[in-house]
């Protein structure tokens, strides 16, 4: 883990997710959310959670930010206007935010989280550490998974059903 | 030198304000429903640095929760509003106030 490779993947993270936020098209934020991805994949590399950052780029990059982008080409949002500041609210959600900062880096630095080095011992790679705590411990959280996908996937056929036909028999 | 967990907390801190702060002042449904994304992905960041400075796996394990539920989450949610597309032809959340009156 080298601290040049970490600042870089830090300040690319930091600066992608704001252009998510800042970015007038949601074309170009699906785009820098795919980027900042990537960098929070390369900070899962350096710490030594490899298949963990395969897996983001897999199920994030891969499938939800393309799902993304075609909705948005979908929708085809030509009319709705660009995105701008208005007062109040825009106050009121940059206090908020720094608020929130404030209070979890508080957490953070004054907690006594330690700042030694990580622990020696299992390093992410091996995917007989994840296999085995996902069939025994956690066997029931894996179920209630299988469960909500299943809801999730009943719940998508419902909702994108015509709504011509689904309001007929009111 | 090496990056310390205080490091990875505050990173991942920061990012969940950036994407509440996205969620508090955007108005297109869809990128508020992308910096969502942004606040679970900050979280999985955060588990997985506990993790790792902890020794412990368990915070990669609750990463595959994380995933799953996010997955699930984008495909209702899209689904929802391309219907609501459909019936009211426009996604921002300053005209979807039916309820107001």
């Amino acid at each position: 883990m080298e601290p040049f490779a970490f600042t870089c993947l830090c300040v690319l993270a930091l600066a992608f997710a704001l252009g998510v936020v800042l970015s007038k098209n949601a074309v170009n934020g699906a785009m820098c959310l795919l980027l900042c991805l990537a960098a929070i994949a390369g900070l899962f590399i350096e710490l030594h959670a490899y298949l963990l950052a395969f897996i983001l780029v897999l199920v994030y990059a891969g499938a939800v930010v393309a799902l993304f982008l075609f909705i948005v080409m979908l929708l085809d949002m030509q009319g709705g206007q660009p995105w701008r500041f208005r007062g109040m609210q825009a106050l009121a959600g940059f206090v908020a935010a720094a608020l929130l900062v404030a209070g979890l880096d508080t957490i953070a630095v004054r907690g006594q989280l330690g700042s030694g080095p990580p622990a020696p011992g299992e390093v992410g790679s091996s995917l007989k550490l994840y296999a085995y705590p996902l069939f025994t411990t956690y066997l029931l959280p894996v179920q209630v998974m299988g469960f909500l996908l299943l809801i999730a996937m009943l719940g998508v056929i419902v909702l994108s059903r015509r709504t011509g036909e689904a309001d007929g028999p009111k | 030198m090496k990056p310390t967990l205080d490091a990875f907390v505050l990173l991942s801190g920061a990012l969940f304000a950036v994407g509440f702060l996205g969620v508090l002042v955007r108005r297109n449904t869809l990128v508020i429903f992308m910096c969502l994304e942004l606040m679970l992905v900050a979280a999985t960041l955060a588990l997985v640095a506990f993790s790792r400075f902890n020794g412990t796996g368990d915070g990669d394990v609750f990463v595959f929760f994380i995933l799953t539920v996010a997955a699930a989450e984008v495909a209702v949610g899209l689904a929802i509003i391309v219907a609501l597309f459909r019936t009211r032809q426009t996604i921002q959340v300053d005209r979807l106030n039916s309820l107001r009156r």
